[in-house]
């Protein structure tokens, strides 16, 4: 058995959201800043008539910021009822990732990062690391926490 | 069908529709007769079927559907269990409310058809008898349907009521006497005919059809009504007229439109630069289409408000009748439309309100009849649009509400203060019914004081930018008045700038924007104990600076604006002004939810998108309000501005400030210039004087606690910064330092003539003894020329003498 996953880089790793989830995938979108909202939330944008909150998914994993000038790319995915989208720096394809190459996060991983994985597929030539979706859009908590 | 009346027309779509739902559930249930699911949903169906037609006086669809509800309530309560006697009685009854339907779709009234004996049925059911069920004509229709709805347990009993059955062909042999003896027992599923007057017993062999699809079309159902209800065919029935369409499909819709409207705007702009006159008509065209189709898919979300009023007949009707009041409900504007969201978000609040005014509104016959007054009562409901909003209003011909036992209540809970209560006029004290907490009822009853108070009514409609108020003159009762927007979807709203972002507020909220500019702007704001202030006609108007309650980042080097607008918001009865760099617009803005993670933060209401495609936020100037200020002190402030229109001529508004020892003196705000904090370090000495370097200028000062000679020691240690009220007349100033700023109060309790060196009396300032400070002697203590006219120019030269 395998699994389709979109997949993106962010600070240099291969991270990877199941297909059904994705939406679309957009370029740089113009975003409004939501004042008092948690950091990781970098803004709103108009889908299409739409208004679709941008989370900064490195802020999400506590990487350090995208450098100055460097667009952010965005991925549409779909949460419970919302429908959200995840700043990345760049897209990859769609991967099929066989299940029995499958492991829980390794225990290198550390912080937000280790949280937010639900594990990783050990590819030829990298590690696909798959986000938890649901878990990175749980932001409320973050927000008090 | 075009002289019947609306209302009419839309029960008989609804219960169609409900009567299509049951068959199913009903047969359903039979499978599985414990499901209390679908008992709830079958019970829902028939009891609202119930009351409105007991609203619409159609009284004998209402008897059957209220047998029904009782027999339907006890299976849903589990004291009887469903069998399929049950089902069978029941199906009956479907068919039966059916043919009403049909006979009051055809012309109108329900009188042709025939209902007792199904009653009768259901009664005997209810009281556990074998109900003696009547037949249906038109064996043909009955027989496809027969071995599918009827029970196999009752089969045996094909006993008497065939005797009876008004079978209209046919001579009637006791029927399948075998058939239905066979069945029971081999397949124990298929059900046989208990009613079942079968016409012709071959046919039950020859069609076996388990159907149990009941006709849906009343026109050829119509099975119960012997007398012949049966619509004629050539016209359509009420169902097809309208048609339901789920929600979410007209919300994309609405969506889509507004997408296209945008799009077009943009197309509109480009093409006005290419003076092309073809592809302007186009434009031209493609304009008015999408204004069209705008307005017309937002027309598909919007109910007449009699949607929620149909139920209230009944309401009224039921708590009258349990209150032993007599009362007359009047409707006037039930076309009235608004969005079905709003109307929803009505729907309880109304009802509330409603209950209430027949609880503690309206008295009893006898009471009314001692106060002179007709015995039944009047409870005058009437919608309308008003300037672009739907205004309900709910008036009682009642007791009134007494402003006096609301006061006392106030002050019992310690929600007002007796000086406060004074000031205050009868309307204002109404309000109180508004707060928390609050609650009228001497006792509690089961029907009004359940806790759900009138502040809940006025959350709920502020929730969807309305308002509540009420009037009421006792003796004559009240008029409560909601205002509602008629849409949620579109809000008329204000765009405004700050730090380089625009945000957008409703409209509903704002009272009037004041531009300030800089020059202005650092007079024209006050500091009061560390809260801003504008005078705005002399009342003070706390201020919000947007900037600071958004945590605003102005980006570094950004310049600052030159001027700044307060605009000047109302809400829960509070004013207040939000300060903003610059206002934009004025625009309608399509109102779009926020993700739950935005919603948190209690800022914004929502979001929308402009007409350059760009997301701006919508702020909840409400939340906004009680995020960014205490709320006691805003509440006071809107309480004074309250008294000090109450009070007006007698209400000498004073500045409370604070000396060592606890020592309140209060000095008339008209001689407060400006209130001011002076660094200790920056007072110097001028021979026995005390003066301050104050804006390139040197202001005389004096310690009003040295003035009254405070315990206070003058060597005391001091704080670094010192308070201070500024006095300016014909170009001079002086400065009265004090320990503290308290607080700015309108009038007094009681005053006395007791004082003392420095002061013209004292008086009691909210529940304190504060001295009345002589203004003119602590002037001149600080500048003994302060009121002569050469002393303007003396202190001129005394300054260039020491060469600032």
């Amino acid at each position: 058995m395998s699994t389709q996953y979109a997949t993106f880089a962010l600070a240099g790793h291969l991270f990877g959201v199941e297909v059904r989830r994705v939406q679309e995938v957009l370029t740089e979108q113009p975003r409004t800043p939501a004042p008092l909202a948690p950091r990781a939330v970098a803004g709103l944008i108009n889908l299409r008539g739409q208004v679709v909150t941008a989370l900064d998914l490195r802020r999400r994993l506590g990487m350090p910021d995208r450098a100055e000038g460097q667009a952010a790319m965005n991925v549409v995915v779909r949460a419970a009822e919302e429908v959200w989208s995840l700043l990345v720096d760049s897209i990859g394809g769609v991967i099929e990732a066989a299940d029995a190459t499958f492991e829980p996060p390794p225990d290198t991983l550390s912080g937000p990062i280790r949280e937010l994985i639900r594990g990783a597929y050990k590819l030829d030539d990298a590690l696909l690391l798959v986000l938890d979706v649901d878990k990175a859009l749980e932001i409320e908590d973050a927000l008090t926490a | 069908m075009d002289d019947m009346d609306e209302i009419v027309q839309e029960f008989l779509v609804e219960s169609y529709e409900n009567l299509d739902q049951l068959d199913s559930d009903l047969v359903a249930l039979e499978q599985q007769p414990g499901s209390r699911e679908l008992l709830a949903s079958v019970f829902r169906t028939i009891h609202t079927i119930k009351g409105t037609s007991g609203f619409l006086a159609f009284s004998r669809l209402e008897s059957v559907a209220h047998v029904g509800e009782n027999l339907l309530a006890r299976l849903r309560d589990g004291q009887l269990v469903m069998t399929p006697v049950t089902t069978d009685v029941l199906l009956r009854m479907v068919d039966t409310i059916r043919a009403l339907l049909a006979s009051i779709e055809e012309n109108g009234a329900e009188a042709s058809v025939e209902v007792d004996q199904v009653v009768a049925a259901i009664r005997a059911v209810l009281d556990g008898e074998e109900p003696v069920l009547p037949a249906a004509d038109g064996a043909g229709v009955e027989v496809a349907s027969v071995p599918a709805e009827a029970p196999a347990a009752q089969a045996p009993a094909a006993q008497a009521p065939v005797a009876e059955v008004p079978v209209v062909e046919a001579p009637v042999e006791v029927p399948v006497a075998e058939a239905p003896a066979d069945v029971p027992a081999e397949a124990p599923a298929v059900e046989v005919p208990v009613e079942v007057p079968v016409a012709e017993a071959p046919a039950v062999v020859e069609v076996p059809a388990p159907v149990a699809e009941v006709p849906a079309a009343p026109a050829s159902a119509a099975p119960a009504a012997p007398t012949g209800g049966a619509a004629p065919s050539e016209k359509a029935s009420a169902a097809e007229a309208t048609i339901r369409v789920d929600v979410e499909l007209l919300e994309s819709l609405v969506r889509q439109a507004g997408e296209l409207v945008l799009a077009r705007n943009q197309i509109l702009q480009r093409a006005g630069a290419l003076r092309d006159e073809d592809l302007t008509r186009a434009c031209h065209r493609l304009n008015l289409v999408a204004s069209e189709m705008q307005e017309t898919v937002m027309r598909t979300r919007m109910q007449a408000i009699d949607h929620l009023w149909s139920k209230l007949p009944r309401v009224v009707r039921d708590l009258g009748n349990m209150l032993g009041r007599k009362i007359k409900l009047e409707m006037e504007g039930g076309d009235t439309e608004l969005d079905r969201t709003l109307l929803e978000a009505v729907k309880d609040p109304l009802t509330h309100i409603v209950r209430n005014a027949v609880d503690h509104g309206i008295e009893s016959p006898e009471t009314r009849r001692a106060a002179g007054k007709n015995e039944v009562g009047t409870l005058k409901l009437r919608a309308a649009h008003e300037g672009g909003q739907v205004v309900v209003e709910i008036r009682d011909d009642g007791k009134g509400i007494d402003p006096a036992v609301i006061g006392s209540k106030a002050l019992e809970k310690g929600l007002v203060s007796a000086a406060k209560l004074e000031a205050l006029t009868p309307n204002d004290i109404l309000q109180f019914l508004f707060l928390p907490g609050f609650s009228t009822a001497a006792k509690v009853t089961n029907v009004s004081g359940r806790g759900v108070g009138m502040d809940v009514v006025k959350t709920n409609i502020e929730r969807i930018g309305g308002s509540v108020d009420v009037e009421s003159v006792v003796g004559q009762g009240t008029v409560w008045r909601l205002r509602i927007p008629l849409t949620l979807a579109i809000v008329p709203a204000l765009t405004v700038e700050c730090a380089g972002q625009r945000y957008a507020m409703p409209q509903v909220n704002l009272l009037e924007l004041v531009s300030l500019d800089t020059e202005r702007m650092s007079k024209a704001i006050e500091d009061v104990g560390g809260a801003k202030v504008y005078r705005l006609r002399g009342a003070l108007l706390p201020l919000i600076r947007l900037e600071e309650a958004l945590e605003l980042k102005r980006p570094t080097g950004a310049e600052m604006p030159t001027n700044l607008v307060i605009a000047v918001l109302e809400c829960d009865g509070r004013r207040f002004g939000l300060l903003v760099d610059r206002v934009l617009d004025t625009e309608e803005i399509v109102v779009k939810p926020l993700s739950g993670a935005l919603k948190a933060i209690g800022a914004y209401a929502g979001a929308t998108i402009l007409g350059d495609g760009r997301v701006s936020l919508i702020l909840d100037v409400q939340s906004l309000a009680r995020r960014t200020m205490r709320a006691d002190g805003l509440e006071h402030v809107a309480a004074e501005a309250a008294t000090a229109a109450a009070a007006t001529g007698e209400g000498q508004r004073l500045l409370v400030v604070g000396l060592g020892d606890d020592r309140r003196v209060a000095i008339p705000l008209d001689v407060v210039t400006r209130l001011e904090e002076f660094k200790t370090d920056s007072i110097e000495r001028v021979g026995r004087r005390e003066v301050v370097r104050y804006r390139g200028e040197i202001l005389p000062l004096v310690r009003l606690s040295n003035h009254l000679g405070s315990m206070r020691g003058f060597d005391e240690p001091e704080l670094t910064a010192l308070p201070g009220v500024v006095y300016s007349a014909r170009g001079r100033s002086v400065a009265i330092v004090v320990d503290e700023i308290v607080d700015i109060v309108s009038g007094q309790d009681a005053r006395s003539d007791i004082d003392d060196a420095g002061l013209v009396g004292s008086a009691v300032i909210r529940d304190r003894v504060t001295e009345l400070l002589d203004v003119r002697a602590a002037i001149l203590a600080a500048d003994p020329h302060f009121f002569s006219e050469q002393a303007q120019n003396e202190f001129a030269a005394a300054s260039s003498r020491l060469g600032v």
